[in-house]
């Protein structure tokens, strides 16, 4: 969040946030208190217009968020301000300074350097005199630069119109809205910062997710594309393939891409991979969107590659879910909170291809080239598998991501003399000189034999490879 | 003139009428919904009635309790229910109104 906004929000000047019902404003600007008390040691007030206390601890106690405890050491103060229309009666001139008061002393009572106030707008239905509360509005905001605190200020959406009181004349420094659609049955929610007087930022709606840890912002595109290249390779666990790679390998932190058709052992490299980077004591996150990991670890024992003890271990994490399961971007950010928690060395993907059927070519490539930024950033190897039809060079898909990726070994099925082989290419891998002979590929029990192929296709001769 | 809590008694305590009038210093509308209040209250209570000054200045914390917003605000804690008028309380009527002493 902080990345878009340049810094994070201004200093000593209100925020306006607004979104429907629904769509994450309390828990922004509750979140946006407990981070500035457990993190920065700035105390918090949060004026409550809608929930009481005990409501809000526990709405957010689901997030990971202990209002109570952070109350009892006075780094939270929350004040609820109870409005009841019918109770009221008008008789006269007023202002609201008992509001100015209540705010005062809990700002005081705690040195809060940060205020939240959700949502003001209450006032507006209930109190008769929109007038009074107009010029009481504006003395507010003024106050609150004076008193120096930096607050957060929700609102709800209007028809048309940015907040429905109109409240944006009173907060022009920073305005944020919170959006939550629902697409195809996939909900999706959406945050941009639409006023942010004095600093750059960006104008783009970004997806966000509210998890078991608040609010978690997609990483936008680093678009100077400033990632350090390391020059350090690893071994792709198959001493054929790296041989078909100058000798050495993939270059640590590059983005691997594995393709072919259905059933050539695409898998299986990946597996060859994993199982030398788990030997050499390096962690993995296997995310797989199409085989559950019990399968996956089956199958590639039959071929002599025991990824068991990896897991075990703890080196080898298996994360499972369907593509089509939530939408892109929920997606995207579990993977981002499990890569920044777990820190792994490699990160694979297989296969991306079912990523197609949830959303664009267009969207998928933003998103992969998201998640590649980010893990070049991170210098993260990252593999990813992906099918294709017979006919590669046709295959949209592939074309629309391969840009990305710096290594492309393509998998083919080969007919000749009646027999099918499969064959393995590198079609492109940057920064190396590579092989570009097709070599024989085999599973076998003892593991994946790669060999050269003869002029009529036939394997001549294949050296044991893997395991 | 000095008022930092005022007190006025009545003399039958079984029907008192308990009023709060919240102010934030002396100021023109706390001293005049004050006035206007007593002017009120000798008018339709008198001998019933019981009001208490609370300065939120002088006291902040206690703004919460009978939530406070404007200033000045007119609590009737007694009889219930619970009745708030705000405003420096120049609008008779209203004031009437709101403390349920006039049929509307």
């Amino acid at each position: 969040m902080d990345e878009i906004t340049g810094g994070g929000l201004p200093t000593g000047r209100p925020t306006l946030v607004a979104g429907s019902a629904g769509c994450g404003k309390t828990l922004f600007a509750m979140e946006f208190l407990v981070n500035g008390a457990m993190h920065y040691d700035e105390p918090g007030v949060f004026i409550a217009f809608e929930e009481n206390a005990e409501e809000l601890a526990q709405n957010v106690a689901s997030l990971g968020f202990d209002v109570k405890e952070l109350m009892k050491q006075k780094k939270l103060s929350i004040d609820y301000v109870r409005v009841e229309r019918t109770e009221i009666e008008e008789a006269g001139e007023y202002d609201l300074d008992g509001l100015f008061i209540r705010l005062g002393h809990a700002i005081d009572s705690i040195g809060a350097k940060r205020v939240a106030m959700d949502t003001i707008e209450v006032l507006f239905g209930a109190l008769p005199n929109q007038g009074i509360l107009r010029a009481e509005l504006h003395r507010l905001f003024r106050w609150l630069k004076d008193k120096g605190v930096t607050a957060v200020v929700t609102a709800e959406r209007g028809e048309g119109t940015m907040t429905r009181f109109g409240l944006e004349e009173y907060v022009a420094d920073c305005v944020i809205t919170l959006d939550h659609r629902v697409t195809e049955q996939v909900s999706t929610r959406r945050l941009r910062i639409v006023k942010y007087r004095g600093t750059l930022h960006g104008t783009n709606e970004y997806p966000f997710l509210i998890g078991k840890n608040g609010i978690s912002v997609l990483p936008i595109t680093s678009l100077a594309l400033e990632h350090e290249a390391p020059s350090e390779r690893m071994s792709t666990g198959i001493k054929e393939l790296d041989d078909m790679l100058d000798g050495k390998g993939f270059y640590v932190g590059s983005s691997i891409l594995i393709s072919g058709t259905a059933g050539t052992g695409k898998t299986s490299i990946t597996s060859a991979f994993v199982d030398a980077a788990c030997r050499r004591g390096e962690r993995c996150l296997y995310f797989a969107f199409e085989e559950s990991p019990s399968q996956i670890v089956r199958n590639m024992y039959s071929i002599g590659i025991d990824l068991a003890p990896h897991v075990k271990k703890g080196n080898l994490q298996f994360y499972a879910t369907r593509p089509t399961l939530y939408g892109l971007e929920m997606h995207l950010v579990t993977m981002y909170d499990l890569i920044k928690e777990k820190k792994p060395q490699v990160v694979v993907l297989d296969p991306i291809t079912d990523f197609f059927a949830i959303g664009s070519i267009g969207e998928v490539k933003a998103a992969l080239t998201r998640m590649i930024d980010f893990l070049k950033t991170e210098q993260i190897t990252a593999l990813f598998t992906s099918y294709t039809s017979e006919d590669q060079s046709a295959d949209q898909t592939i074309v629309g991501v391969s840009s990305l990726i710096d290594t492309w070994l393509s998998l083919r099925n080969l007919e000749s003399n009646g027999e099918r082989h499969r064959g393995l290419f590198v079609l492109k891998s940057r920064g190396m000189a590579h092989s570009n002979e097709i070599r024989s590929f085999q599973l076998t029990a003892e593991g994946i034999k790669i060999g050269t192929m003869d002029f009529a296709g036939r394997s001549i001769r294949s050296v044991a490879g893997g395991g | 003139m000095q008022k930092p809590k005022a007190r006025t008694r009545s003399r039958t305590p079984e029907k008192t009428w308990e009023l709060r009038l919240y102010v934030a210093g002396q100021t023109p509308k706390s001293l005049a919904a004050f006035a206007n209040l007593k002017k009120i209250c000798e008018e339709h209570l008198a001998g019933q009635y019981h009001i208490e000054v609370i300065d939120l200045l002088k006291q902040p914390q206690l703004a919460s309790g009978d939530q406070i917003l404007a200033i000045p605000t007119l609590v009737r804690k007694l009889p219930q229910p619970i009745r708030k008028i705000i405003g420096d309380l120049s609008n008779t009527e209203r004031v009437l109104v709101g403390l349920n002493l006039r049929q509307e």
